[in-house]
Order: structure tokens, then C-alpha cells, then sequence
């Protein structure tokens, strides 16, 4: 098992089935087929991997801006409303004393959401041009981008309790911005961004690629 | 010795007799190819019931209570979506709803069901199916991230009134732990094994890949 010669299921032939894991020889190279184990349909590398995962972060990045100019939170007190963007959010923590929660919450909600973005459109860039220039470091931030995806889901959970529980009409009450669909829109596509881009695309050498795409 | 390609490379390798406890992992890439679990089945099982339980619990009792100017109120994990659904974010509160009650119940009804069903071999075909859909819903189950949003929104409001946690925030606590453990202890590779073919095929401990050419 020595990595310099090492061969890859598909440039033997084969596929890996991607719910079970077992390896099959397909029955042709145009069309797979379905594993005999688990019965799922058998692809050499995910469809289109690089056009769909391309699709998810464009509409990703689009969103990304809505999602960080508009108010999240609107909160009415006593007749005046004051309205609060996601770095509103976290300035708002900073200075009422708690810059833990205020770094959290900036991470989540803006650093992991551009890194993400910013890591996949490198990715597909150096797939698309057949030239991976450092695969292991290229597989570590895919796997970290797979990891981390959810945690950006944070801040819509803040504003669902937030608004469910400041409900004291006529006093006060918190209403959703319409920041946060487009938020919540950038999570959702990013991570399935992560999902349709395809990690073996970037070990394929160029013989490799042509035993699939035929 | 079975042969096998890594999910993340597809280099091909042969994972040997692993001793119980023992981890594979790829040559190449490093990503983790087969682990052996000590209890593979009885474990994760028991695990899974004590996380349904908490779950359960979690869903039902109040997660917390707010209490302001004389004035009380109260949440579920289920209420704080649909109070955004209330006040017309109905995409957000489907998305809420989603990743804090059904993926997270709905994986671990799934996990549940084919641990139940490979405890004698050979399990029907469905049970792959639905170890596949747990796959699936795996990554949008986010009890976790919604403890720390809790945490967050508990701070901001903190700021307005006083905020008194629930029995359902403790039980929801207890699960993100139980399911956790649930993840370590299970094998996949061990239940996939327990599974029948989809071509009709009884499982075999070592299944024929029939593949040739491999480097050593």
C-alpha cells in the first residue's frame, strides 16, 4: 500500500458505492448501474459535482449580502422599534460585557459562512484547471468545511428563542427581520455546496479523470 | 482482509483484521476507512433508547421561562419555531422546526429501528434504506448548535427580564451527550454486514469484491 504507485478504484474499474461503501465492478463504464448490496445508483464521482457545487456558492454569495445588511431582529419597546443586523447582534453582545459570546457569534455567523465560500471556490477553481497544488491541505479544509457547516446555523436559533420568548404585548416584543431568510438561505446552501462537491475530484490525476468521463 | 476504496480519495486498500477497538484510516488522505467497536450492536442500541428518552423529555417540558414586569411566558423547542411561524418568517420556522425536532428525531428513529433490525441477521433490504436516509438527515440534526443559540438568546434577554431555565433544557443537554455517544459506538461496517442484499445475496463476514489489480 505505498502511496507513489497507489491506484484508485476507478482507475481499476470500479466503483465505491457511496451509502455502503462496497466496491463493484459496474456493468459498463456510460451507466453504472445500482450496487448489488444496498441497491443505491452507483456513480464514478458525483453528477456534474463541479457545476452544482458552483450553482450553491454563486447563490450562497448573492445571499450572503442581504443577509448581513438587513435587520435580523426587530424589537419594540413601548411604541419606539429598533431594528438589529447580525453585526448589530454582535456588537450589541461586545458591549452589554460578554465578548466570548460576541466572538462566537461573529465566527458563526460571518467568518464561517466566507471561509466556506471562499475555501469551495478555491477548491473548484484548482479541480477545474487539473491542477491541485496541495492535495492533503486541499482535503483538510474540504473536511473542515464539511464539519463546520451547521455551527452557522447559530444565529438562526437565536432569533427563533429570542422572538419566542420576548412576546410581553403590549410592552415589548421582538419581531424576525427580513435578514434572516436570506441567512438562513447562505447556511442551507453552503452546506449543500459541501455535500455536492465531490473530495475525490481532487486526487483524480488526468488518466484517472478519463476512465469515468469516459 | 477485505478490500475497500476511501469515500474521500477512492484509493483503493485492503483494511486488515482490525482488533476490537482498532481504527483504519487511509494511506493517502488520512480519513477514517473502518473502526471495530467493542459492542457494536447491544451498545449504541442502549445508548439510542436512553437518547430517545431525553429527546422525548426535551420536546415536551418547557425549555425555559421569562418573567418581566409581573409578566410570564414561557417556550418548547417546537414553540420557538412556531412563534417565528406566528410572526410570518414561515421559511425559518419550517428550517427551525426541521433542524431542532424532525431531523434530529427522525435520525434518531431511524438509528433506533436498524439497530432493532440487525440484531438478527440477515436484516430485510428496507433497513439499508433507512440507514441511508439517517445518513442523510445526520448532518441537518443540530440539537447542539441550538443549545449554544439558546445560550446566546438567553444572554440577550437577559438584559430585559429574568430568565429561569426548564426541565427541557436539561434534558436536551443530556441528549446532545447520549447522541454523541451513540455516533462513536456505532458500526456502520458491522451493520451493513448484518444487512441483506439489495441483489438477493445472504451476507457473507467477508464479501467477494471480485476485484482485481490491486498494489500492495
Amino acid at each position: 500500500m505505498t502511496a507513489a504507485a497507489a491506484p484508485s478504484a476507478a482507475g481499476a474499474g470500479l466503483v465505491a458505492c457511496r451509502t455502503c461503501h462496497q466496491l463493484t465492478r459496474p456493468v459498463s463504464r456510460a451507466t453504472p448501474g445500482y450496487c448489488p448490496r444496498c441497491g443505491a445508483a452507483l456513480a464514478w464521482r458525483r453528477h456534474h459535482s463541479i457545476q452544482y457545487t458552483w450553482a450553491l456558492v454563486i447563490a450562497a454569495a448573492i445571499f450572503y449580502i442581504p443577509a448581513n445588511a438587513l435587520p435580523v431582529l426587530t424589537t419594540t419597546a413601548l411604541g419606539s422599534a429598533e431594528s438589529d443586523t447580525i453585526i448589530g447582534g454582535v456588537i450589541f453582545l461586545y458591549t452589554s460585557g460578554s465578548w466570548p459570546l460576541a466572538l462566537i457569534v461573529l465566527v458563526a455567523s460571518v467568518m464561517i459562512p466566507l471561509g466556506k465560500l471562499v475555501v469551495l471556490a478555491y477548491l473548484l477553481i484548482q479541480v477545474q484547471r487539473g491542477v491541485v497544488k496541495n492535495r492533503h491541505e486541499s482535503a483538510r479544509m474540504y473536511r473542515m468545511v464539511e464539519f463546520i457547516g451547521r455551527w452557522s446555523m447559530l444565529d438562526v436559533f437565536v432569533d427563533a428563542f429570542v422572538v419566542a420568548l420576548v412576546q410581553l404585548q403590549p410592552l415589548m416584543s421582538v419581531e424576525p427581520g427580513p435578514g434572516v431568510i436570506f441567512f438562513m438561505a447562505v447556511v442551507v446552501l453552503t452546506m449543500m455546496a459541501a455535500q455536492t462537491f465531490d473530495p475525490r475530484l481532487l486526487w483524480d490525476t488526468p488518466r484517472e479523470r478519463q476512465a469515468f468521463d469516459g | 482482509m477485505e478490500v475497500i476504496a476511501c469515500p474521500d480519495c477512492d484509493l483503493m486498500q485492503e483494511i486488515p483484521p482490525l482488533p476490537p477497538g482498532g481504527k483504519a484510516r487511509c494511506s493517502r488522505c488520512g480519513e477514517t476507512l473502518a473502526q471495530r467497536r467493542v459492542n457494536p450492536i447491544d451498545l449504541p442500541l442502549a445508548l439510542t433508547i436512553a437518547a430517545a428518552i431525553a429527546f422525548i423529555v426535551a420536546n415536551t417540558t418547557p425549555l425555559m421561562g421569562l418573567s418581566a414586569v409581573g409578566r410570564e411566558a414561557s417556550t418548547t423547542i417546537f414553540g420557538g419555531a412556531m412563534e417565528m411561524w406566528q410572526q410570518g418568517s414561515q421559511i425559518t420556522a419550517v428550517a427551525v422546526a426541521f433542524c431542532a425536532v424532525i431531523a434530529p428525531g427522525g435520525h434518531l428513529l431511524f438509528l433506533l429501528t436498524v439497530l432493532i433490525a440487525v440484531r438478527r441477521p440477515p436484516a430485510p433490504r428496507w433497513v439499508g434504506e433507512m440507514l441511508r436516509s439517517a445518513h442523510f438527515l445526520e448532518p441537518w440534526s443540530m440539537t447542539e448548535v441550538m443549545m449554544l443559540g439558546i445560550l446566546v438568546a438567553l444572554f440577550k434577554i437577559a438584559q430585559l427580564a429574568t430568565v429561569l431555565p426548564g426541565v427541557g433544557m436539561f434534558a436536551a443537554g443530556g441528549f446532545i451527550f447520549l447522541l454523541g455517544a451513540v455516533l462513536v459506538t456505532f458500526d456502520v461496517h458491522e451493520v451493513w454486514a448484518r444487512i441483506e442484499w439489495s441483489d438477493g445475496t445472504v451476507p457473507t463476514p467477508t464479501p467477494d469484491t471480485g476485484t482485481a489489480g490491486i498494489a500492495r
